[in-house]
């Protein structure tokens, strides 16, 4: 086999001077996303911290009504997928094939539980006419008039910030079966894993937004 | 070549438990009412508010550090992620800022 750094099937591009400054570029690059992202999202809790001062007595109501149970559940499960997401880049940066494949199918496997219980939160939204819109009403909160309007401006809220949140991971979850279909043909190795590391980044970053959207929605009354 | 930084699995695990167990206690504290006490220029401050959004920061700071491998990054990339939260700071505290003062003056306060 060639080595990785020359021929024309070179893992190097070629305005770097070797592997390791191209990673630290690459992770550096990723990084300035990330950063980006924690304003786009830092921008949403902040609208969410507004409107809670000014509606606290209907956004209270309106977040006693989410489930603290499976909330903290979903925390879990997608804790543990950033574990085994953890594991994976660690197997990568061994050159370890099949634990780098079992720990990325891990991943999506907690990944795909995660948002199957957001699916069973929102059928259960929908049933209560919690979903912002002409078919929304107050009364599974017993609030009516402008409280009723409030606790809708909450789940519009809850429904934005958890939805984008959703679709982070409806983004990462094929980027990780593509890692998986890669990592099992070989394609990662000690010298070269930067795809794994930097995903790994990404899905870290949507476990932290979680982080703070549990006790933001589920847990300050 | 840069040194590869390979992190022991074991303090994955170890990790992993300190957050399950800090999402524990945070759903624990939120059924236990901490009441709002004048400790804070005389405003009543929430305290299970502040509780769960310290938990929430260094659960987020245990993930950046160890999952995402900041603790052993080079300097370039810390500072990047130092400036990111900085400008989070700005963007936070001005318009809190704003809202939290309005109406202390007099005239039409633009709410």
């Amino acid at each position: 086999m060639a080595s990785p750094t020359t021929g024309p099937r070179s893992l190097l591009a070629h305005h770097f001077a070797d592997l390791g400054e191209q990673k630290d570029a690459t992770t550096l690059g990723m990084w300035l996303f990330l950063a980006q992202e924690v304003m786009f999202f830092g921008g949403l809790f902040l609208v969410y911290t507004v409107y809670r001062f000014n509606f606290h007595d209907a956004f209270a109501a309106a977040s006693h009504h989410l489930d603290v149970k499976l909330g903290a559940i979903n925390t879990a499960v997608l804790i543990g997928s950033s574990l085994t997401m953890a594991l994976a880049v660690h197997a990568a940066a061994l050159g370890k094939r099949k634990q780098l494949v079992v720990f990325l199918l891990l991943t999506v496997l907690l990944g795909s539980a995660f948002l199957g219980v957001k699916v069973v939160e929102y059928a259960d939204k929908y049933h209560h006419h919690l979903v912002p819109g002409p078919g929304f009403s107050g009364e599974a909160l017993h609030l009516e008039g402008d409280r009723a309007r409030q606790a809708e401006m909450y789940f519009s809220l809850y429904f934005g910030m958890t939805g984008l949140h959703a679709l982070h991971m409806i983004v990462g979850i094929p980027i990780l079966l593509a890692l998986a279909v890669k990592g099992w043909r070989g394609a990662y190795s000690p010298e070269y894993n930067t795809p794994v590391e930097f995903t790994g980044l990404y899905w870290h970053f949507v476990d932290i937004v979680w982080i703070f959207l549990f006790p933001f929605l589920y847990l300050i009354h | 070549m840069h040194e590869q930084h390979v992190v022991s699995p074991r303090i994955y695990f170890a990790i992993f438990a300190a957050l399950l167990l800090l999402t524990l206690v945070t759903v624990q504290v939120a059924a236990i009412d901490l009441g709002e006490p004048e400790i804070f220029f005389g405003k009543r401050v929430p305290l299970n508010v502040v509780v769960a959004l310290v938990i929430a920061c260094v659960k987020a700071v245990l993930v950046i550090l160890f999952f995402m491998h900041v603790k052993y990054s080079p300097r370039l990339t810390q500072l990047v992620i130092g400036a990111a939260f900085v400008w989070l700071f700005i963007l936070l505290a001005v318009t809190l800022s704003d809202y939290w003062s309005r109406g202390w003056v007099g005239g039409n306060p633009g709410t």
